[in-house]
């Protein structure tokens, strides 16, 4: 039981969220039913590349049940989906921006592409609609490689005739070509980031509603930050007044990225709503989620590192494709640059980094954020070619590491970081203490007596997180601002609601941000609820996304508290008839130093409401704060991964053995809820290594559509983690001094167990393994490597 | 075209006429509404619908209404006590065994289908009895523990 005592931080509380969770009264947005309500099922292309001759919606339309057929012509003249962050190419061109239509008009650019939206009294009366849509299409060649996409004979996009959204630099391409003229030794790696399909549980879904007594709107949608979803789609899509639109986040059934963006059903859906007059529920199914949520990664990379004699590390170079999809959805076009190129530094001291990104468009599926979002791909790049380095020069992988850390802080990357703190040793000595790195040996020893190949591997990690300070983003092309709103309500009788716009979909928010009001303000846990997820009710929000939750939503909560403890101190020095100067706050009760006058954090909140002995000519009644916080800098979460896996080199069936995590995320509000976090990016990034791929054949039909052919980790794929969040080195530009833990497994894991597979197979004559290294990949490397 | 059906659903007997293609999740979570059952995919893998069909788990999504005919069904509505919560839904709440929570009804229903019939699994046989449920969230880490959290609390 949870302890309702006060003094919260650092304290693995039971969740506040889990009764509602575990009995089955959670509510998401596919549990929502409104009065009269209707459902919509959407025409997808089952083309990768089409024009549309004509859409004949006329025998749909008859059909049982059916209230409306709407394709791309009856949406006139609305704006297309926007991208939220401009880059520029090398050359000083903008990316180009092709129209992302909320329903297809003249082409369809992948398959699963939506054409037509058809709304029934039912679901199945919509679904046998949608089959009668009669679209003629005529096919075009797909491009479905992102290698090959640049430059292919067919474009997506008249506007790129190339297939090139941009080509962007970052880093001093001369001092690193210079570096490499000098270099003593030079490891070179090519390999592919695999493309990957987010997959939360809860597919994504939206409830929209039109009231025509106040000409408004609301959205129930499946949401990482309804805020931002309701900026982007009234000012830049539908033209809708902003404070007419209500959109409510309920409970979300996690999101890993893939539900920050604006997606054209959820636009759809509001703008159909009107038109229809009564509400509209879509909830995608598996397949559907497989062909239209954006998916993550999909990189191809040449990567080299230029070392010296003495194991010094003296430039990267980088070069990377990135494919983008077919469309640029929310924030495409930062990951693979701005979330990806600047985390190429590591925790290393190189002194010249170059990167290069081209980013292109294919006929697939948007590719957009996914937990971790670019850090993942520029630590798989570093840490795989770090590891590889150590191998070619006959070095302890850990101790070359050791040799090339950044030991003082702060610390300006030559990729544009300043890292504010961090102790690298110290959580890399720890993971290999932890991993038993000394028994290794005899570990190895037994599995080959059973015939298996066991393989180490390191990965020394670090991320961006506490997305961002807005001025900076602006620079780097940023078109929205990156703080975060929150406001403490007291209540008159000392209970608190707070009202945050970060958003929970499974990080236990409504506990951890208790934990840190209830602490400060040294009342019972119970008395403090968190509000979140509906533009109705916060004040303003940008979302959760980017490990940004605690350190910039909680900032922002930790400084509303702050101005209600302030206020408190007025109200109490009238009271005590005392100088504010000398009232303290302290375990929930305001008092004169040094004496035991003191008036209970109650008593000063109901004497703001009930404002009789008050000093009403000085101070407003009431008890109720918010508070922005833009953050000063991005924190930068660390951290040291070691993995063992046992291959077998008969079916080439690799085995987690152990996988151990030490992470510094500064300080811990909640250390279950932490290592929660990364237990679960762990599992996405063994998923990643061994199991999950998203494959698109030449046509650009997805072959890896279903949970049948896409192997999403289950319980029996992994094993149990060793995690340990060390003693840390706290965030030093945020009060809470904490850094953000969500994406740190997802991002650490998948090199290490690459580098562990690697090690395994390296007498073999193996330098590398393809992700996902399934058992038949991995039979095969192993065959051709003894070619 | 529409059949009647009845079955007794959390102990309550429950009669209805239904299309002969709904469903069993779809009367559920529908028709009764008992949304605590939830749907994550089309194709029978994730679990996130299972229930307990006369005792034994299932995947109510794999299931039409009409075959649960005669049947007695136990949705994570019904395990529920009326005050507090079944005892692995407690253990699940003591070892953060869940996170977005929307897996979690469906691997409940599973886990007290696991412990019932193989009381005594260890590690691995809890991690292969929960083979036919995904979590996305937790890594399954948390999950096993509380499994065999609840299987002791349970006295199975």
């Amino acid at each position: 039981m949870n302890d309702p005592k006060v003094g919260f931080i650092g304290k693995s509380v039971e969740r506040k969220e889990d009764y509602r969770f575990l009995t089955g009264q959670g509510q998401y947005t596919d549990d929502v039913t409104l009065p009269n309500q209707t459902h919509a099922v959407f025409v997808r292309s089952p083309l990768a590349h089409a024009k549309i001759r004509s859409i004949d919606t006329a025998a749909a339309a008859k059909s049982d049940g059916v209230l409306a057929v709407f394709t791309g012509k009856d949406l006139g003249a609305i704006g297309g989906l926007p991208c939220g962050w401009l880059i520029t190419s090398i050359d000083g061109t903008p990316m180009k921006e092709p129209k992302h239509p909320v329903l297809a008009e003249d082409k369809v650019r992948h398959v699963g592409d939506q054409v037509a939206l058809v709304v029934a009294e039912t679901l199945a009366q919509a679904k046998a609609a949608a089959s009668l849509v009669d679209v003629d299409y005529d096919a075009l060649p797909a491009v479905a490689n992102t290698a090959t996409a640049a430059g292919a004979k067919t474009a997506v996009h008249d506007i790129a005739p190339d297939n090139v959204c941009y080509t962007w630099g970052c880093g001093d391409k001369a001092a690193v070509d210079a570096a490499f003229a000098k270099a003593a030794h030079v490891t070179t790696l090519e390999f592919v980031n695999n493309r990957l399909v987010p997959n939360a549980i809860e597919p994504r879904a939206a409830n929209a509603v039109y009231s025509r007594a106040d000409d408004s709107y609301t959205l129930y949608v499946a949401n990482q930050n309804p805020h931002v979803e309701r900026l982007l789609m009234t000012a830049f899509v539908l033209g809708l007044p902003e404070h007419k639109v209500r959109v409510i986040a309920p409970d979300v059934g996690g999101g890993f990225g893939s539900k920050i963006f604006l997606y054209a059903e959820d636009t759809a859906l509001v703008w159909a709503s009107k038109r229809v007059g009564r509400p509209i529920k879509w909830t995608a199914e598996r397949s559907e989620s497989f062909l239209t949520d954006a998916h993550g990664r999909d990189h191809v990379t040449k990567a080299e590192l230029a070392l010296d004699a003495a194991g010094k590390f003296l430039a990267l170079r980088v070069h990377t494709t990135a494919n983008l999809g077919a469309y640029l959805s929310t924030f495409a076009s930062a990951v693979p640059t701005i979330l990806y190129a600047t985390l190429l530094a590591g925790q290393y001291a190189t002194p010249a980094i170059y990167a290069e990104v081209k980013g292109v468009f294919t006929n697939t599926a948007p590719v957009d954020a996914y937990r971790g979002a670019g850090r993942p791909e520029a630590t798989y790049v570093v840490e795989r070619i770090v590891e590889t380095a150590a191998r070619e020069l006959k070095l302890d992988p850990a101790e070359l590491r050791r040799r090339n850390f950044i030991h003082a802080f702060p610390y300006a990357t030559p990729v544009g970081l300043t890292y504010d703190t961090g102790d690298y040793d110290a959580t890399l000595n720890r993971a290999v203490e932890l991993a038993d790195v000394k028994g290794y040996a005899a570990r190895k020893a037994a599995s080959a007596k059973k015939g298996l190949l066991r393989g180490i591997g390191y990965s020394c990690y670090i991320e961006a997180c506490g997305i961002a300070p807005s001025n900076v983003a602006g620079a780097l092309g940023a078109r929205a601002g990156l703080f975060e709103a929150g406001e403490v309500r007291v209540h008159p009788t000392g209970k608190v609601t707070v009202f945050t716009g970060s958003h929970s979909h499974g990080q236990g928010h409504e506990t951890t941000f208790a934990q840190v009001v209830a602490d400060k303000l040294g009342i019972p846990l119970d008395d403090v609820d968190i509000q979140h997820g509906d533009t109705g009710k916060i004040l303003f929000g940008m979302g959760t996304y980017g490990s940004r939750s605690l350190a910039v939503g909680g900032t922002a909560i930790f400084k509303a508290v702050d101005k209600v403890i302030a206020k408190g101190k007025k109200i109490a020095a009238h009271m005590l008839e005392a100088a504010e100067g000398d009232i303290e706050f302290k375990n929930g009760e305001f008092r004169v130093a040094g004496t035991d006058r003191k008036k209970a954090f109650a008593e000063i909140s109901l004497s703001a409401y009930v404002p009789h002995n008050y000093p009403l000519d000085k101070l407003e009644p009431g008890l109720n704060e918010n508070a922005f916080y833009d953050p000063t800098n991005f924190t930068y979460p660390a951290g040291s991964y070691v993995c063992e896996v046992e291959v077998d080199p008969a079916t080439g069936l690799v085995r987690v053995d152990r996988l151990t995590a030490v992470d510094d995320f500064g300080n811990v509000v909640n250390p279950m809820i932490v290592e929660g976090q990364v237990h679960g990016g762990l599992a996405q990034g063994i998923g990643q290594a061994l199991l999950e791929g998203a494959h698109y054949d030449a046509e650009g039909q997805l072959l890896t559509g279903s949970f049948m052919d896409y192997a999403l980790p289950r319980a029996d794929d992994l094993p149990s983690f060793m995690v340990e969040t060390a003693k840390g080195t706290p965030c030093t530009h945020n009060p809470l001094g904490v850094k953000g833990c969500g994406e740190a497994g997802a991002i650490g894991s998948p090199p290490a167990v690459i580098n562990a597979i690697t090690d395994a197979l390296w007498h073999l004559g193996v330098r590398d393994v393809p992700m996902p290294a399934s058992p038949h990949t991995v039979w095969k490397t192993i065959r051709s490597a003894a070619k | 075209m529409s059949v009647p059906v009845s079955m007794k659903v959390n102990g309550k007997a429950v009669t209805a006429t239904v299309e002969p293609d709904t469903l069993l999740v779809t009367f559920l979570r529908e028709h009764l509404r008992l949304t605590g059952t939830h749907v994550g995919c089309d194709t029978a893998q994730c679990g996130a619908c299972t229930i307990h069909v006369n005792g034994r788990a299932a995947k109510s999504c794999n299931m039409l209404a009409v075959q649960a005919q005669g049947a007695e069904l136990t949705t994570i509505e019904g395990v529920t006590p009326a005050e507090g919560m079944h005892p692995m839904q407690a253990a699940f709440k003591t070892c953060h065994g869940l996170q977005c929570g929307f897996c979690t009804p469906g691997m409940v229903m599973s886990a007290i289908d696991l412990v019932t019939h193989h009381p005594h699994g260890d590690e691995q046989q809890i991690r292969e009895g929960l083979e036919g449920n995904f979590c996305r969230c937790t890594g399954y880490h948390n999950i096993v523990k509380a499994v065999a959290l609840g299987a002791k609390a349970m006295g199975v």
